[in-house]
């Protein structure tokens, strides 16, 4: 192959790659986003009246509410120049650390399932679990402080792994489909939860107003702040960056995961190597719900007002995006959470501004579309067909031998 | 009609499948394209029937030149083809396979499905098919399976029809029946294209072969050259098509089977009270027409498939492993090479190297502690491409997008580098190029010679009988008898048809 050649081809590897595909995806959703606000701003259809004459103004409205509502989202999610002070202007990037640790966590969880050729809906019930038992621990035992966070976080671990394990258990003995379980688990766990917050000898406030809430989460037991009060970001954020770690080793390099990765694959090769594939079905669900329980944790033990039964948040399934557009790698959940933690953070600054911060739900939802649909960006953007050839890899190797490693 | 094919050339990416083929077939003609997997030649068919776009050269009918942009195209021009893998619906019958696509209808388009029974029966009569119009695709045996693909293509007015290595899941006699079968078609004019790698059946059948090799014409031959000049000319080298074996040195009993009866999936009795020995150091072959049991006693044997509880005992160095997972029987000392590579023996996304250690992931060379050993792996992986001739990019290329000979060298390459006593081989060289046979073959005999057991399963009557030390020929599901490598193919087949020795 001629040295041209080779570069073309290491070119056309990467344009036909998911990374590529990823990053126009979200571009993409971010355009259909724009179009909504467009379309549903005030002064851009009062200008469609008299387009023809002053096409000038239509299009000026459109412009100016589309900066509009994403300035607005990046001054609430990453950086806010407008604030008097740096400590203020930094907030909405501890925001976005603080909402997205819960999505990359959980993230991490669904898409171990997705490794393991499993589809766990169940996001919402396995957190809801973990957060019966870390409420359970955090207001009704009393422990010193850092020992009692501990044991919370590991109740909400043990709590959401043990129904993650049913469902796995489930479907290994009697063949039950797990989107099946899962989702209906979701139902039982959450009319549970209500059930015990409303009563205050289970897990209901003291002094019961009637309404299903639980007490605040002692102080001993709650998530220390991570920068100080001035900000609300708590050490959620750190062990979700420990569980991507963890995730990726465990993933990647472990011997637990590439027998995970294989009945993913090829459950049929799987047993014939000897693996117990149904075994491998309750280890993966257990560890699945792990990830979800360390979310969970983060729920219930990051704010010192009582959890409700709306405190799970909508993670579970907005999991199910995360772990999608991260492609159930651990750098994309963490890439993806963070995003989606920007749109969960950014969403009250644009809804200030009178942008229905649903827009961003729509973005949301267009840019798993659209990662789920590789053959439409191809289409879209003429990219080439997916390369079966390794022009890349050969150009790193030389790269990296030149480099001077061995 | 006199296909012509002028100049094809399609690449993939910087690999070149087809490399300016030049072809014609005659009409009437029994054109048998000849060359090992990987060669190029399904993809010069793909691009013949429409389903690839060539890069270069052009396909002629009678002399005109044709342009497909899709197999529509292709069967309307009169490309009819049976594909490898039957493209049939197993839940309709047969009538209703043929008719799907073109079916032919009556008053406000409702089918007329008579017509197309009339059509199986006149087709089928015509040629001596023995194909009932009504029955169910999916209870058919796969000869006849075949046969319906054909019809499908002749109620078509295919006038050339491409067979795609069409003996690849026949039986001995299914295979007789096909070669009459294409011998009728080219004495009504059809032209035939007859893709293969398997010489006896070229040499039988064919009216002029062309051998390709790595997506370029070889040469054309005559039917009547040497099986070993073909072989040479496919390969591109020399080959051994016969091994060379020491006498047999059996030593103690490895394995011990008394009494095993197995389930199929539909609750049949597959194997019904089998009993056998194999010594150290000797190769038990069992031969039988595909479906008598063979494959479900591999898998009992391996432990995928249990025992009829109760009954029967095996028994492995003196150990009982009836009851034993899949895994401790293969760590106390059992390779198993599947029958079905693609599903049981590989997982195609995963590397070379990966594949290597599916079934040593625990604790074994491959690990240190819970990690992978990864420097271990590469340069356990490295020497086994080397060693055991996988043609690859690299180690770190996916299984899956190997050629089926360098995929089952995999496999093999995985199984005996393993330190083990017994050795259950079932079709090892099943879909397989003749290089890789010679090579598989080899190795298997050098596990024997090496003093392990070695069972061997096998529907080639050749491959049984250039390695076997013994022969078990199976039939439904019993062993009707155990009898020497020397025995006469026909007493070989009598025994393939319930005839007791």
């Amino acid at each position: 192959m001629s040295e041209e050649n080779r570069w073309s081809q290491a070119l056309k590897e990467i344009l036909s790659g998911s990374f590529t595909r990823t990053v126009l995806s979200i571009i993409l959703g971010f355009l259909v986003g724009a179009a909504f606000m467009i379309a549903s701003n005030k002064e851009f259809i009062e200008s469609l009246g008299y387009i023809l004459s002053r096409p000038g103004d239509a299009l000026g409205a459109a412009v100016s509410v589309v900066s509009e509502g994403y300035g607005a989202l990046f001054r609430g999610a990453i950086f806010n120049a407008e604030a008097e002070t740096f400590e203020r202007a930094i907030r909405p990037m501890t925001e976005t650390l603080r909402l997205g640790a819960p999505l990359i966590l959980a993230g991490l969880g669904l898409g171990l399932t997705f490794r393991v050729g499993m589809f766990n809906i169940g996001g919402t019930g396995q957190l809801i679990t973990g957060m019966i038992f870390a409420t359970f621990v955090a207001t009704r035992l009393e422990l010193p402080f850092v020992l009692h966070v501990l044991v919370a976080i590991i109740a909400a671990v043990i709590g959401s792994t043990m129904l993650g394990a049913l469902v796995g258990y489930l479907k290994a003995r009697t063949g039950a489909h797990e989107v099946i379980l899962t989702i209906m688990f979701n139902y039982i766990m959450l009319y549970f939860f209500t059930f015990l917050l409303r009563d205050p000898m289970l897990l209901g406030e003291e002094r019961a107003t009637g309404n299903p809430k639980a007490d605040p989460a002692a102080e001993t037991a709650l998530l220390p702040r991570l920068l100080g009060d001035e900000y609300a970001l708590h050490y959620g954020i750190l062990i979700a960056l420990i569980a991507v770690v963890v995730y990726w080793w465990l993933m990647e390099r472990s011997t637990i995961g590439f027998r995970l990765r294989m009945v993913g694959y090829n459950p049929d090769a799987a047993r014939t190597a000897g693996v117990s594939v149904e075994r491998t079905y309750i280890l993966a669900m257990g560890l699945s719900a792990a990830f979800v329980g360390l979310a969970a944790a983060n729920q219930a033990l990051g704010v010192s007002i009582g959890v409700t039964p709306s405190a799970h948040a909508n993670i579970g399934f907005d999991a199910i995006t995360v772990a999608l557009l991260g492609g159930s790698n651990a750098p994309g959940i963490l890439l993806a959470g963070l995003l989606f933690g920007a749109f969960k953070a950014g969403a009250p600054s644009m809804q200030v501004l009178g942008v229905s911060p649903e827009v961003l739900g729509i973005v949301q939802g267009a840019i798993v579309l659209f990662i789920a649909a590789p053959p439409l960006i191809r289409a879209l953007f003429r990219l080439p067909p997916g390369q079966t050839t390794n022009a890349l890899g050969a150009i790193r190797d030389r790269l990296l031998r030149r480099g001077g490693a061995k | 009609m006199k296909l012509e094919l002028r100049g094809i050339t399609k690449r993939f990416g910087t690999l070149v499948a087809n490399d300016s083929i030049n072809l014609v077939v005659e009409p009437g003609q029994i054109h048998a394209l000849l060359g090992e997997n990987g060669a190029g030649k399904s993809t010069l068919m793909n691009v013949l029937y429409g389903l690839y776009q060539a890069d270069a050269g052009e396909v002629l009918l009678d002399g005109v030149k044709q342009s497909f942009s899709g197999p529509g195209d292709a069967m309307a021009a009169g490309i009819g083809m049976v594909h490898q893998h039957f493209m049939l619906i197993p839940v309709f019958t047969v009538a209703e396979n043929v008719a799907l696509g073109h079916e032919p209808t009556g008053i406000l388009g409702s089918l007329d499905l008579e017509a197309a029974r009339k059509r199986v029966i006149e087709i089928s009569e015509k040629f001596g098919f023995n194909v009932d119009p009504d029955a169910l695709v999916e209870d058919l045996p796969v000869g006849v399976q075949q046969r319906v693909e054909i019809i499908k293509a002749l109620s078509r007015d295919a006038r050339v029809l491409v067979l795609d290595e069409p003996t690849a899941v026949l039986t001995p006699q299914e295979t007789d029946e096909l070669m009459l079968i294409m011998k009728q078609l080219a004495k009504s004019g059809t032209s035939i294209v007859f893709i293969t790698h398997k010489l006896r059946e070229v040499k039988e059948v064919a009216d002029i072969i062309t051998v390709i090799r790595l997506g370029k014409v070889v040469g054309d031959a005559k039917p009547d050259a040497s099986t070993s000049e073909l072989a040479s000319m496919m390969v591109g080298r020399e080959v051994e098509l016969t091994v060379d074996k020491k006498a047999v040195a059996a030593g103690d009993v490895v394995l011990k089977v008394e009494n095993i009866s197995v389930l199929d999936d539909r609750f049949q009795r597959a194997v019904d009270g089998i009993s056998f020995e194999v010594h150290a150091g000797e190769i038990l072959a069992f031969a039988g027409v595909q479906g008598n049991g063979q494959t479900e006693l591999a898998e009992a044997l391996v432990g995928l498939r249990s025992t009829l509880t109760g009954f029967g005992k095996i028994t492995l160095k003196g150990q009982d492993i009836t009851d034993r997972s899949v895994r401790r029987r293969l760590d106390a000392g059992i390779a198993y090479i599947p029958e079905d590579r693609k599903t049981d023996g590989l997982v195609s996304e995963f590397s070379i190297a990966e594949n290597l250690m599916i079934n040593a992931s625990y604790k074994s060379r491959f690990t240190s502690g819970p990690n992978i050993n990864f420097s271990s792996r590469r340069d356990i992986a490295n020497q086994l491409v080397k060693e055991f001739d996988v043609r690859t990019p690299s180690a770190d290329t996916p299984a899956g997008k190997l050629s089926g000979g360098n995929q089952q060298k995999v496999v093999v390459a995985r199984e005996l580098s393993r330190n083990v006593d017994l050795l259950i081989a079932s079709q090892p060289t099943r879909g397989v190029d003749v290089g890789s046979i010679e090579f598989i073959h080899e190795r298997i005999v050098a596990e024997r010679d090496a003093g392990k057991a070695v069972i061997l399963i096998s529907t080639e009557l050749d491959e049984v009988l250039s390695l076997a030390d013994r022969i078990a020929v199976m039939y439904r599901g019993k062993i009707v008898g155990i009898v020497g490598p020397t025995t006469s193919r026909e007493q070989l087949g009598k025994m393939m048809a319930g005839v007791s020795a």
